[in-house]
């Protein structure tokens, strides 16, 4: 556990490197890892709905194709929402990046470990439900690579990045939902309804 | 392939709805009275098709589809219903759009008795998520109902089911399995 990458830093990196970027945040650290990083209107912050950040992102990469669209989440929120890594492969949209956190741990509730500290390499499921380019991020040359390949919106992309039991202060985003909804739409050109 | 279903005026008419209403996503988990629609989705090189592996991800994906300017729908039948329950706190806490059209089971002519528990919760389970739900109960106002919807829910952002009784879909005998 000594190298593994520290997760604020390993967000900021990619976020850094892909200002253009549609963001979606799965509840709990990662939506506080990316409003650490910078408040952008572009960031849609999940609190709750888990299981939703990749099918969120699978809908919102389908309408913006010409955007890179980014789902950030966490080991635990993939774990729920696992059958949309089937759904995202079946559709394949070029343009879609999904970044797991991976800390082998549910850091919401108490640290206990999840299925990825007990077995489960998500990478592997990742490709076994069809999503060809997918990997595992443990350095930040690797990071580095896999922003260069999401900005190129060439392929559906899966990284799981190994990220350590650091304590971090919570950064926390606006909860209101329907602001958030309001202010990305905006960012876009699109009217609230 | 879509010659097993025979395309009956009611199973025209809710893609005819949903095309007009200028819908570009359409989210499915399969069931055999959406399987026209489905094909029709297909086939259409404006709407993308896409399958789910559980009716939750629609919900989810419908929310994706309408932050990037998309309107989307989701096809289900009334088990995907429970499916859904957590993921409707999206809708109500971000007041997303969202229309649905679900196919009923366990309530007319039904002969699998699984389907009873969720066919006779569903009605209510969409309304205490805070889902409107509308009925369509004769084929000939199946079109009129999904345009009803979606102008509640595109026009005016709210949250729809219309749901297809059991009546007017007919007892299951249009697929050998």
């Amino acid at each position: 556990m000594t190298d593994l990458l520290e997760r604020r830093s390993a967000v900021s990196t990619l976020l850094d490197r892909l200002p253009d970027a549609l963001v979606v945040t799965g509840l709990g650290s990662p939506t506080y890892d990316v409003y650490a990083a910078g408040q952008r209107d572009t960031n849609f912050y999940l609190w709750g709905a888990m299981g939703g950040a990749v099918p969120l992102a699978l809908g919102l990469a389908l309408a913006q194709s010409d955007r890179s669209v980014l789902a950030v989440t966490g080991d635990g929120e993939q774990l729920m929402g696992i059958g949309s890594l089937a759904s995202v492969a079946a559709c394949a949209p070029p343009n879609l990046t999904i970044v797991v956190l991976d800390n082998g741990h549910f850091g919401e509730t108490g640290m206990q470990a999840s299925h990825t500290s007990l077995g489960t390499d998500l990478a592997a499921v990742a490709r076994g439900f069809g999503i060809a380019r997918a990997r595992t991020v443990e350095t930040t040359e690797q990071l580095v690579e896999l922003t260069d390949v999401a900005a190129q919106r060439s392929g559906t992309t899966f990284a799981c990045v190994r990220v350590g039991l650091h304590e971090n202060a919570r950064a926390m985003p606006p909860r209101d939902g329907v602001a958030n909804k309001h202010s990305f739409r905006a960012a876009l050109g699109l009217t609230t309804f | 392939m879509s010659t097993a279903v025979a395309a009956t005026t009611w199973q025209e008419s809710v893609f005819r709805g949903l095309k007009k209403a200028g819908v570009r996503q359409v989210a499915y988990v399969p069931d055999a009275g959406h399987a026209h629609a489905i094909q029709q989705a297909k086939d259409d090189p404006e709407i993308r098709d896409v399958v789910l592996t559980t009716e939750e991800e629609g919900v989810a994906l419908v929310c994706g589809a309408w932050l990037g300017g998309d309107r989307a729908v989701l096809l289900m039948q009334s088990s995907g219903v429970g499916n859904c329950v957590n993921m409707f706190s999206l809708l109500e806490s971000c007041r997303f759009p969202f229309l649905t059209i679900v196919t009923m089971r366990g309530e007319y002519a039904e002969f699998n008795p699984w389907q009873g528990p969720m066919g006779r919760a569903t009605q209510r389970a969409l309304e205490l998520m805070g889902v409107t739900v509308m009925r369509v109960e004769d084929p000939d106002e199946v079109e009129a109902t999904i345009s009803a919807a979606a102008d509640s829910v595109f026009l005016a952002g709210e949250r729809v089911a219309v749901l297809l009784g059991q009546k007017m879909i007919g007892r299951k005998k249009w697929e050998q399995d």
